[in-house]
């Protein structure tokens, strides 16, 4: 991993892009690292366009600005794609990850002449699948720690476990389609 | 034994409140500081704290009911932003005046119009002469230190003022990051108990008192006094709390001064993006110094013009417009204190980050950058807007 890894989340209000941002953030610092998660916020209403961020490094993080230049971009709604230039200085050496149903073909059209990796994932299918609901974050969060690298399988379910124990205390039938939903999409992302 | 954890600045304070345990908090929710009030009502609900958590219908009441609990002799706390303050105007002063050392957790946010909910200063700025003392943080580690040395400093006897803890809306109090905790036991025992010299519930004392022409002026002078004291303490409690935690505080930061040339003046977050521009210059071979003023009010104007004393120009930066045509609050400070000083140099004031315009490391190099042509060309243009459309 390189001394610091900048992901930029791009969603709509809702859909829980704000909190993989933070769950990422959660996990990586269980693992010993320095971390930043945070959201930018526009207008605060339901479906609209937001942006969240994550800085994972080996060092202290002391930049508080917004990330302009990422490592790997991460498009939790595919219809952003209109309107949102979701890869504006995105490094060439990273990756873009979209949730979209359709195959990788149909979506580098879309990434305004992306020259570096492109991903797609079926958030949405895996969700109703371990789920029986679409909540696109859990399946999202297991495609970026896949394709980033920021750390291994194991550390990130066992990780992720913990986390979600302690976030849906008050509901734990909803961990195991979780814990699904991460090991699907860990296998599933393209 | 201190804990590592990952929390937002919003968690960190309410944290550091669990664990100072106050006697009452009366809130009224506002964003971006609405979490505070959140969480701490929780920590009540749960029985985590035994605080007496009150509802109020505004911040005006919110600040009224935190001057009578406090008046009482209760350890108070309330939390608020932007229009929020505003609307406690009135019961700032009434605050300091009745010296009352209650605690406000203030996450910076823009005023209206038009309507943000973003960060900038204008709100504690303008409240700057509301006689409380101000201190600011550049990370939610440093909200969390702050607010745990909040009432050493304001219920000091040679004090007794009410104290802010500032903290800069989203870009600290929405964004989770790394952060040291300490033990609950450790917070307690440096905090220690609340015994007001008076209060209503103990003997007598006058809250809200008339004073005619005749006493009026000795009162304020009192109260600058108290002020003037609280200088000596932030600085004393800051030190007593390095030597617990390795985190030792002071009126401001310097940050390579030691043989800067040319440096730059500014509060709050935008402080650390400013340190990865000074490092990137550095290792250009350029001598560029960053000072990070903490205590805004009192202001330790004598000490920050001593630390520029040997720089060729200097950039003050102001998260706020004064719309008095010609600097900022801390530009206006510090340019005072240069001219008290009988220093003399390029001085140049910046207003950024208006209503949470981003700050970027290339915009401080900028700052930078211009600062190095004022001192090779000289500047007439002392007023400028840092990455403004025009």
């Amino acid at each position: 991993m390189k001394n610091i890894v900048e992901i930029r989340w791009h969603g709509r209000g809702g859909q829980g892009a704000k909190t993989a941002a933070l769950l990422l953030a959660d996990v990586a610092f269980q693992t010993g690292k320095y971390v930043q998660g945070f959201p930018e916020y526009g207008p605060e209403r339901m479906g609209a366009p937001i942006t969240a961020y994550n800085r994972i490094s080996e060092n202290d993080i002391r930049v508080h600005s917004n990330i302009y230049e990422p490592d790997y971009v991460v498009v939790v709604d595919e219809s952003l794609l209109e309107t949102v230039d979701v890869t504006a200085g995105l490094k060439k050496e990273g990756a873009v990850i979209v949730n979209t149903e359709k195959n990788k073909e149909d979506i580098i059209p879309l990434l305004g002449g992306y020259e570096g990796r492109v991903y797609v994932i079926d958030a949405r299918a895996i969700s109703i699948a371990a789920l029986g609901r679409y909540f696109p974050n859990s399946p999202m969060l297991a495609a970026i720690v896949n394709v980033s690298g920021v750390m291994d399988r194991e550390t990130f379910m066992n990780e992720m476990r913990g986390s979600y124990a302690h976030k849906f205390a008050s509901k734990p039938e909803v961990i195991e389609g979780n814990m699904k939903a991460l090991e699907m999409a860990f296998d599933q992302v393209h | 034994m201190a804990k590592r954890d990952r929390l937002s600045g919003n968690e960190a304070v309410a944290e550091a409140l669990r664990q100072i345990n106050p006697d009452v908090m009366p809130a009224f929710p506002i964003t971006p500081s609405t979490e505070i009030p959140q969480y701490f009502s929780k920590y009540c609900a749960d029985g985590k704290v035994d605080t007496e958590f009150i509802p109020v219908e505004s911040e005006h009441s919110a600040m009224s009911a935190a001057i009578g609990a406090e008046s009482a002799g209760a350890r108070t706390v309330s939390a608020t932003s932007s229009a929020g303050m505003a609307y406690m105007w009135e019961e700032l002063y009434l605050a300091s005046a009745n010296r009352l050392p209650l605690a406000l957790a203030l996450v910076n946010r823009a005023l209206s119009g038009p309507i943000n909910i973003n960060c900038d200063h204008s709100d504690s700025m303008g409240a700057r002469d509301a006689g409380w003392i101000q201190l600011y943080a550049e990370t939610n580690q440093e909200a969390y230190d702050n607010m745990v040395q909040a009432y050493r400093i304001a219920e000091h006897k040679d004090v007794r003022l009410p104290i802010m803890i500032c903290q800069d809306g989203f870009i600290t109090s929405h964004a989770v990051q790394n952060i040291m905790l300490m033990d609950d036991a450790e917070v307690k025992g440096f905090v220690g108990e609340y015994e007001p010299e008076h209060s209503l519930l103990k003997d007598t004392m006058a809250v809200g008192p008339y004073s005619v022409s005749n006493y009026y002026m000795e009162a304020r002078r009192a109260q600058m006094e108290a002020l003037r004291n609280a200088k000596a303490v932030v600085k004393a409690v800051g030190e007593e709390f390095g030597e617990l935690t390795g985190r030792k505080y002071g009126w401001f930061e310097e940050y390579c001064m030691e043989d800067a040339e040319v440096a730059i003046v500014i509060i709050g977050s935008a402080a650390g993006t400013a340190k990865d521009a000074v490092d990137r210059l550095r290792k250009e071979g350029k001598k560029v110094g960053l000072i990070k003023v903490r205590m805004f009010r009192p202001f330790p104007g004598t000490e920050i013009a001593e630390a520029l004393k040997n720089v060729k120009a200097v950039g003050l930066m102001d998260r706020t417009e004064s719309f008095n045509d010609c600097c900022g609050p801390l530009g206006a400070e510090v340019t005072a204190a240069l001219f008290r000083a009988k220093k003399q140099c390029e001085m140049i004031n910046w207003v950024y980050g208006l209503g949470g315009r981003d700050v970027r490391v290339e915009d401080i190099e900028k700052v930078f950058a211009d600062l190095y042509d004022a001192v090779e060309n000289g500047t007439n243009d002392t007023y400028r807007y840092l990455g403004v459309r025009e």
